[in-house]
C-alpha cells in the first residue's frame, strides 16, 4: 500500500513522517516521532490512555489517523511540564498519589489540562463525570479525584508551574 | 486492533466530497468524528477501501436558528451542541441528551450527523431526533432531499441513506414556552451505551396535557416513538399518579429483546422507571 509523506506539528515542533493512510496517530506519535509518553491501551477509544490534544481539545489518538492530523496542532504529555517543573496537575497527582503504575496517567493529565481550562472550578461530581472516560486499574480513582480538585484550586489561586 | 488498508481522501468542499462518494459508492465510507467508525475499523468490522474525511468541510459545522427550528450542521461536535446557549434555550431536551453521549473527550470529536447515521439503537442522538420529530437534510451528487428522523432510521445501524448520499444537517423543531422536557438514561458503566434511555416532551395548557411525545431507546432495533400511547394521555389533567401510569403503559407497549446479559423483563422495568422519571421532570418544567 502506498505511503504518504506527512508533516505532523507536535508540541510546537514539526516531524516528517512517512506512513500508510491507516497508521493510527497514536502509533505515529510513538513509533515515528519517538514520543512514547502517549500510551496505547485498548485501541478502540474506551480506555483513554492515548488521549492527546488536537487543536487544544482532548481526543483519542487511537481513533484518529496520522493522515488526518497533518492539519492540526497536536499536544502530547511531553509538553505539559516545563523542563523539570511539573504542571500544577502533575504536581498534585504526585502529591496525592494519583497514580501507581502510571500507564493511564498521561491520558488523564491531557484530558484534565483541557477540562480545567474550560471549567476551572469543577465540583467533585463534574470531575468524576469527566474522569469516567479514562480507565485506571490501580488507584480506585479516589486519589486522582483529590489531585484534580487540588490542582484546580491551585490554578485558581494563580499557580502555574511549580518546582518538582 | 489496526485498521485494514484504505485510501485516504480529504475533500475541501461538499461538492468534492459528494463527487468522491458518487465515484466510489459502496467501497467508500465517510468519516466525521470517527468515534464510532474508528473503533469499527480498528476491529476490522468495517473495512472501507476509501475513507472520505469530512473534517475539512467547515461549512457543515454550526448551529443556527430559524423562526421555528434549530438547524445543526452534521459536523457539529457533541460538545458544541451540549454547551450551546442557543440549543439550551431552543431545544433543551437535545442539550440534555447530547451531554450524556460517551465521555468528555469523545464528545469533543464525535458529531451530531455521524451519531445519527451510525444509528445505534441505544444511542442518544437518534432517540432525541425521533422523539422531537427532527428532519434530516441529505445531499447526494444528484441533488438534495429531506427525511423525517423516524423514517430515516430503519433498523440496527441501518438508515435509508443511499451509498452516494450523506447527511448535511438536522433540523429540530423549537420547544414552545409551555413545553417541558425530561431525559433519563441507564447505563451499565458511565458513558456506555444505554440499557434504556427515555426522552419526553410535554406541552401543558394550564394543568391539561395538550401534547405529549415519548421516545424510548435501547428497547428495539431503533428508537421507539410511542405516538398512540401518548395520544391516549392528551387531555388528561396533571395529577399525582400520572407519571407512574404513563410509565406503566410505556413498559407494556414495548417488546424488548431477551438477551443472556439483560432480560426483557429487566429492560421493561427500567423503561417503566425511566419513563416515570422523565415525565415527572417534564411536568415539573412545563408551563413555567
Amino acid at each position: 500500500m502506498d505511503k504518504n509523506n506527512l508533516l505532523l506539528k507536535i508540541n510546537g515542533a514539526t516531524y516528517e513522517v512517512r506512513c500508510e493512510a491507516r497508521k493510527l496517530l497514536s502509533d505515529a506519535i510513538r513509533e515515528d516521532c519517538g514520543l512514547t509518553g502517549t500510551h496505547v491501551g485498548c485501541e478502540h477509544g474506551v480506555c483513554g490512555a492515548c488521549t492527546v490534544l488536537l487543536d487544544g481539545r482532548p481526543a483519542r489518538a487511537c481513533l484518529t489517523y496520522a493522515a488526518q492530523a497533518d492539519v492540526m496542532e497536536i499536544t502530547t504529555i511531553e509538553a505539559i511540564a516545563q523542563g523539570e517543573q511539573l504542571s500544577p496537575l502533575q504536581q498534585a497527582m504526585h502529591e496525592c498519589h494519583g497514580l501507581q503504575c502510571g500507564f493511564c496517567t498521561p491520558g488523564i493529565v491531557m484530558t484534565f489540562e483541557a477540562y480545567l481550562r474550560e471549567c476551572p472550578d469543577p465540583t467533585e461530581a463534574q470531575v468524576r463525570d469527566v474522569l469516567s472516560g479514562n480507565l485506571c486499574r490501580c488507584t480506585g480513582y479516589q486519589n486522582i479525584v483529590r489531585a484534580i480538585l487540588l490542582a484546580a484550586a491551585r490554578i485558581r489561586e494563580g499557580g502555574s508551574h511549580v518546582a518538582a | 486492533m489496526k485498521p485494514a488498508a484504505f485510501d485516504y481522501h480529504r475533500p475541501g468542499s461538499l461538492a468534492d466530497a459528494l463527487s468522491l462518494l458518487e465515484s466510489f459508492a459502496d467501497d467508500a465510507k465517510v468519516i466525521a468524528g470517527g468515534q464510532s467508525l474508528g473503533p469499527m475499523m480498528n476491529m476490522r468490522l468495517a473495512q472501507p477501501q476509501h475513507l472520505i474525511d469530512l473534517n475539512g468541510l467547515t461549512e457543515l459545522a454550526g448551529i443556527r436558528e430559524t423562526a421555528d427550528a434549530l438547524v445543526i450542521g452534521a459536523m457539529t461536535r457533541h460538545h458544541d451542541v451540549a454547551t450551546s446557549a442557543i440549543v439550551r434555550a431552543a431545544c433543551p431536551l437535545l442539550a440534555d441528551a447530547v451531554a450524556t453521549v460517551g465521555h468528555y473527550a469523545i464528545r469533543q470529536r464525535g458529531t451530531l450527523g455521524g451519531s445519527l447515521v451510525h444509528a445505534d439503537p441505544a444511542a442518544q442522538i437518534p432517540l432525541a431526533a425521533v422523539t422531537l420529530g427532527a428532519t434530516v437534510e441529505i445531499a447526494g451528487a444528484r441533488g438534495t432531499r429531506e427525511a423525517q428522523a423516524a423514517d430515516f432510521i430503519e433498523s440496527v445501524m441501518t438508515t435509508d441513506l443511499a451509498a452516494h448520499e450523506m447527511v448535511t444537517a438536522v433540523r429540530f423543531p423549537k420547544s414552545g414556552v409551555a413545553q417541558g422536557h425530561g431525559f433519563e438514561i441507564m447505563t451499565r458503566r458511565h458513558g456506555d451505551f444505554a440499557i434504556v434511555a427515555c426522552a419526553v416532551a410535554i406541552e401543558l395548557d394550564g394543568d391539561i396535557i395538550r401534547a405529549l411525545r415519548i421516545g424510548l431507546g435501547g428497547v428495539s432495533d431503533k428508537p421507539v416513538l410511542l405516538e398512540q400511547l401518548a395520544a391516549q394521555f392528551c387531555g388528561e389533567a396533571r395529577h399525582a399518579d400520572l407519571a407512574q401510569r404513563i410509565g406503566a403503559a410505556a413498559a407494556a407497549a414495548i417488546d424488548p429483546e431477551d438477551s443472556a446479559e439483560i432480560s426483557s423483563t429487566f429492560r421493561r422495568e427500567v423503561a417503566l422507571v425511566l419513563t416515570r422519571r422523565a415525565v415527572e421532570q417534564a411536568l415539573g418544567r412545563a408551563g413555567h
